[in-house]
């Protein structure tokens, strides 16, 4: 029997007369703290669990050695020997039982369970469908205004696992219809927000993102390891690439598009109907179609597509209900009805029918005519805004000519320009003259440059199209001019 | 119950956090004992935890112990111990709750979003070991 020094902790000195030690006289360690606790009776809880066993956080050592290392609570003592009692201090960031569940999918956490018990109640998901979504997983291409709302759903439905693909920063432009990101998000990388925000949502969720373009070289490799493809992009060549890249490695295509009032979504699935393919076996010429930063979009429509999108992902990944494959869904806000289009798989469909010609991704730019030169405009024909900014100063007289459309010259314009928008240039062309040195301009450059090479054609020979259009005029010549 | 920390202290943790990110860092809070509590001292500790260590900190006890006995005797302490939760929010997780030693140290938690220091606050585990409540947090120079 030895006297020996117990340190007390100080989160327990309260219980132990504030002492920060307390000598006993014990043979070992489970006699020491048997005294210790036998003084001070307020300590056993803290020491003990109600088996009567140290809790798990507690460390005791004998000096400088952990007993666990030694005879555990029958490490004899000696004279003079000194009890720590220490805490073990340990945590992180996720919660225990969702770390152990996220490592059996087979299973659902208490904290999962009641996080999507409004699921669990459902019929057609119930724990089996929850489960199988929890195993899932859902490559989103394009974090823009179907992104947002999609990616959120999916996330907060328990889809386990989704992939993102942008590689654009938040504009303010964004802003309108891209609900996830704020004011202050303007200028920050896009999937850095977007995985900030579902994670807050659902930590449980693991959002992987890939900050590229999608492109031929790297598209296989990102969805292959997805059940389910989402598209949400906003131009042809992706489109395509998204959807042959899909039949290629058998996976389900939900598609959405939106433009102004109007937003379309089907699902393209080569094993059970159509693909995107038998619907548009071609592209429609460069230009022809507008963009959504051209012809402009109502900001709730993506909601509703968007939402679309989600439903039926979650659909496939339940494999439940009837998803819109061989169906295009079209939806027109104005008129505020849906309706809905067959579709049937194209049996000559150059990727999904039987005799298929493409069997590897292709060049999708080219396909979608964006590297046709007729496009480009040669060197002479272009002038930039610092140029054009010098000839008005020196009094040069130059014909400003605005191909854009009457809402976006009412927006901003520049000074003594004429409004010509580029439906109108074939019929309107006699009212300009091949004396007159004429600037072309538009929003971005691309719609005046194929109205530059159109007069060009006709023989207009001091015809300029204004590289970067009114938005670089607004960059760099006049800072105060507002951009849209 | 109030914890008193300095900017200076403040900003160590940042610091500590950014640098351990995407993994958790950890370190003990150190001052006089009393309400309110204030830190007179930040020191980092080593996160010895071996697998996932962007969700997972462990202090080793022989550093928690070594920390003891360097205060002892000067009428300073530990108050508490810091972590940092990497993209996720500056709450305590289940496993924080299941794993907290004694009632009356302060778990202050950094959450770190992209290197980016975005909540701090602390808590206190509630007697019956169930529910962490939060603590006044007081940042003064």
């Amino acid at each position: 029997m030895g006297t020996v020094k117990v340190i007390i902790p100080t989160p327990l000195r309260q219980y132990a007369e504030n002492r920060d030690s307390v000598e006993v006289a014990a043979d070992d360690v489970r006699g020491a703290i048997g005294g210790l606790v036998g003084r001070f009776g307020q300590l056993r809880r803290h020491l003990f669990n109600d088996d009567g066993r140290l809790r798990n956080f507690v460390n005791v050592y004998v000096n400088d050695e952990d007993i666990r290392y030694l005879q555990k609570e029958a490490t004899p003592l000696r004279d003079g020997d000194t009890i720590s009692i220490v805490p073990s201090i340990a945590g992180g960031g996720l919660n225990a039982m969702d770390l152990l569940a996220a490592r059996r999918k087979d299973t659902l956490s208490a904290q999962e369970i009641k996080r999507y018990s409004r699921h669990l109640i459902l019929p057609d998901v119930g724990m089996g469908g929850q489960l199988r979504l929890k195993q899932s997983s859902a490559l989103i291409i394009g974090a823009g205004g179907l992104g947002n709302p999609l990616s959120t759903y999916l996330a907060a439905a328990g889809v386990v696992r989704i992939g993102v693909v942008d590689f654009d920063v938040v504009d303010l432009t964004n802003l309108q219809r891209q609900i996830l990101f704020g004011t202050a998000d303007v200028g920050r990388r896009k999937l850095e927000v977007l995985k900030e925000r579902l994670t807050s949502l659902n930590p449980g969720v693991d959002v992987q993102t890939y900050e590229t373009r999608l492109t031929s070289e790297n598209a296989l490799d990102i969805l292959k390891d997805y059940d389910v493809v989402i598209d949400g992009t906003d131009n042809f060549p992706t489109r395509y690439l998204v959807n042959d890249a899909s039949v290629l490695l058998g996976k389900p295509n939900v598609y959405g598009s939106i433009f102004r009032f109007e937003g379309q979504a089907s699902v393209f699935w080569a094993a059970k109907g159509p693909c995107y393919r038998c619907l548009y076996a071609e592209p429609p010429p460069p230009g022809l179609v507008p963009s959504c930063a051209e012809g402009g979009v109502l900001g709730v429509l993506p909601g509703i597509i968007g939402s679309i999108q989600a439903i039926e992902t979650i659909k496939v990944l339940l494999g439940r209900g009837d998803t819109l494959v061989g169906r295009l869904l079209v939806f027109d806000a104005m008129r505020m009805k849906f309706r809905e289009l067959k579709l049937r798989k194209n049996p000559e469909c150059p990727i999904c029918g039987p005799n298929p010609t493409i069997k590897e991704l292709i060049d999708y730019d080219e396909f979608c005519g964006l590297r046709n030169p007729a496009e480009q405009v040669s060197e002479e024909f272009q002038i930039t805004v610092e140029d054009l900014k010098q000839k008005i100063d020196n009094n040069g007289q130059v014909v400003l000519l605005d191909v854009r459309e009457p809402l976006e010259w009412e927006i901003v314009r520049l000074d003594r320009a004429v409004l010509m928008p580029v439906g109108q240039v074939p019929g309107r062309v006699n009212e300009l003259s091949t004396a007159d040195d004429i600037v072309v301009y538009c929003k971005s450059g691309v719609r005046s440059a194929r109205i530059t090479n159109f007069l060009r054609d006709l023989g207009f020979r001091k015809v300029k199209n204004l590289v970067g259009g009114i938005d670089e005029w607004a960059d760099k010549i006049d800072p105060a001019m507002p951009r849209y | 119950m109030t914890l008193v920390l300095s900017p200076t202290h403040v900003r160590a943790i940042e610091e500590h956090a950014r640098e351990a990110y995407p993994e958790e860092c950890c370190g003990f809070l150190v001052g006089p004992p009393g309400e309110p509590k204030k830190v007179d001292e930040v020191r980092r500790a080593t996160n010895v935890v071996e697998s996932n260590r962007a969700r997972r900190y462990v202090i080793d006890p022989r550093e928690i112990l070594a920390t003891e006995r360097s205060t002892a005797g000067s009428g300073r302490e530990i108050l508490g111990f810091y972590h940092s939760h990497p993209d996720h929010p500056a709450a305590p997780s289940d496993f924080d709750l299941a794993n907290a030693a004694w009632t009356g140290y302060s778990y202050l938690i950094l959450s770190i979003v992209d290197r980016n220091p975005n909540d701090l606050r602390s808590w206190l585990l509630d007697p019956e070991r169930k529910h962490a409540k939060a603590e006044i947090l007081s940042i003064t120079p």
